[in-house]
């Protein structure tokens, strides 16, 4: 099968041939520019962060190494003995998972209560006064921006080593990045139930109440489920400042060089953040479904 | 604006009521249903308070106590540190630079790997996704905190440490936008007599390549607020002297700090959502 292609006499061609080039020139200018700013800042960010290469790769073997060494010793004919000694701290292990994932449902609940309670006065189509509606985006913002840690931290010297500090850091970050998402769930709503409740006299509280709340509920959990994804993850490393949760014995794992331990707890963490993902991205699934079908 | 109430007599309600009965009360189903979830909502909230051994008495006397560090807060002042502090704000912008792209450089090729529709074959494909997963698991700080004892202190701890979290979930994401896209260039390169790699290249890149770009604008967003803390486990940056500030009670110095990071946090904000503005919407003319 052959096709006929009409060619064009080669004084036409020749300026879109010359026209083509240059376009294909001037992306290519642009590229370069682009690699170039790229490539300044990759230099300027190497020096500010002291990257040495040739340190790096003189100690190149000690990452797997690293990696190694704290992969266990498991001999097939020993192997219960040798799991039962490689996990030798599992009750303490298990109990601090727990209270791990007790500090980032507590962290959630509250904060996300907070952030209800913040998000409709952050809305810009239920709060006509401009100064209300700033000043609860930008305390949101506050919360949201100033790491988990940093609260940690401080809250740590405040009310003293323990969960209460972690459950706390995590209630207001959470605070913050949910009354930001719950806020746009609610710009987003359908104006006319509010219209009608406002018609029928109802007060700002109960148009809520009747009119938004049944609209955006199921918005609101899909993403506290994907917040407590996240906070299980932030509560694992809590321990770090002092503030609860398994991050405490990670740390010391891995400080004083107890191999076997941190992989035994990297392991126990990465299981239950794998497990509390799946269950909750169902849940999610099915809620997101659920609130479709009506 | 005035309201006018509609006020309904006593029979005029009831009529209203036995007329629509389930717009008055909801069935019964979704009430039981409702009183289930709150009450499990609050029974594990209940078990967590008391898993924890939570003190409420502690609550009240750390708020007071907080209150008043936030009064020692004002105003924010570096002392004489103002130059350390300027260069800790260089090592972090640094550790979430260099952290970002060097996270981004590993995870493209695996984007690819990953996806379904470049890799058919479903077990690489699940293998490669596990071990980000795997990944993924581990937070930066642990990372960091491993990277510290692997490369020593100092920033370089910190790049290694958000560039291996920022692989997995950029590499999740990658694959997730290579899966997305559209089928018909790629067919196109294969039809005229391209090889796999050419279909890569000239179906699949030109198509993601934006996409990505986007992704990898946010990601250096949040990563410039997560290098903030990498340096309380001793990987650079401020979260180093933050740290420090606060276990010797330097309250000034403690708010000038946090006052720096949100300052570099929105500058970097706006910069990067006018750039990802100028990206998005010059795929979009294209």
């Amino acid at each position: 099968m052959s096709h006929a292609i009409t060619r064009l006499p080669d004084e036409q061609i020749a300026p879109l041939i010359a026209h083509y080039d240059a376009a294909v020139r001037a992306r290519r200018r642009h590229t370069l520019i682009v690699f170039g700013v790229i490539a300044v800042c990759i230099v300027l960010a190497a020096w500010m962060g002291e990257v040495k290469p040739s340190v790096f790769f003189a100690h190149a073997d000690r990452l797997p190494n690293y990696f190694w060494s704290i992969t266990p010793v498991l001999h097939w004919d020993t192997l219960g003995a040798d799991l039962s000694e490689w996990y030798w701290n599992l009750d303490h292990w298990l109990k601090l998972l727990v209270d791990t994932i007790m500090i980032a449902y507590l962290g959630t609940l509250i904060g996300a209560i907070g952030g209800f309670c913040l998000c409709f006065l952050a809305s810009a189509n239920l709060v006509k006064s401009p100064f209300i509606r700033l000043a609860a985006r930008r305390f949101l913002e506050f919360c949201r921006t100033v790491p988990e840690l940093v609260f940690a931290l401080l809250f740590v010297v405040a009310f003293g080593l323990g969960p209460l500090p972690g459950v706390l850091a995590l209630a207001i970050h959470t605070m913050g990045a949910l009354g930001k998402l719950f806020a746009e769930v609610v710009e987003n709503i359908d104006m006319k139930p509010v219209e009608g409740a406002t018609a029928s006299g109802a007060s700002w509280l109960t148009t809520v109440r009747f009119a938004v709340v049944p609209q955006v509920l199921s918005n609101f959990a899909s993403y506290g489920l994907l917040r407590f994804e996240i906070n299980v993850r932030e509560a694992s490393i809590m321990g770090f400042v002092g503030a609860g949760g398994i991050g405490q014995d990670l740390v010391e794992a891995i400080r004083k060089f107890y191999y076997s331990d941190v992989s035994a707890i990297l392991l126990l963490i990465i299981a239950a953040v794998m497990i509390i993902d799946l269950v909750t991205e169902k849940v999610r699934h099915r809620l997101l479904g659920f609130g479709a079908q009506r | 604006m005035s309201r006018a109430r509609i006020h309904l007599s006593g029979a005029e309600r009831a009529r209203l009521a036995a007329a629509h009965p389930h717009l008055v009360s909801p069935p019964a189903g979704t009430r039981v249903r409702t009183g289930a979830v709150i009450a499990v909502l609050a029974g594990l909230a209940a078990f967590g308070f008391w898993q924890l051994g939570f003190n409420f008495s502690r609550l009240g006397s750390g708020i007071a106590q907080l209150a008043h560090f936030v009064t020692l807060m004002m105003p924010p002042d570096p002392g004489t540190q103002l130059p350390l502090y300027m260069h800790a704000l260089g090592e972090t912008l640094a550790i979430a630079f260099l952290g970002t792209l060097g996270g981004a450089v590993i995870a493209f090729p695996f984007g690819f790997l990953a996806a379904k529709n470049v890799i058919p074959n479903i077990f690489a494909h699940f293998a490669v996704r596990r071990v980000l997963d795997t990944v993924r698991g581990v937070d930066r700080l642990i990372w960091a905190l491993i990277y510290v004892t692997v490369v020593g202190l100092g920033p370089f701890a910190g790049i290694l440490a958000i560039a291996t979290a920022s692989f997995a979930e950029l590499g999740k994401l990658f694959s997730e936008a290579v899966e997305a896209l559209d089928r018909k260039p790629v067919e196109g390169v294969v039809s005229t007599g391209g090889s796999p790699l050419e279909a890569v290249r000239f179906g699949m890149l030109p198509q993601v390549l934006p996409v990505l770009a986007s992704q990898l604008l946010y990601y250096f967003e949040s990563n410039a607020r997560q290098s903030t803390i990498v340096g309380i486990v001793g990987a650079g940056g401020l979260g180093l002297h933050l740290a420090e500030q606060i276990r010797v009670l330097e309250w000034q110095k403690v708010s000038f700090l946090i006052l720096m990071m949100l300052i570099m946090v929105a500058v970097i904000d706006f910069i990067s959502s006018r750039l990802r503005f100028a990206i998005i919407g010059k795929s979009r003319m294209g």
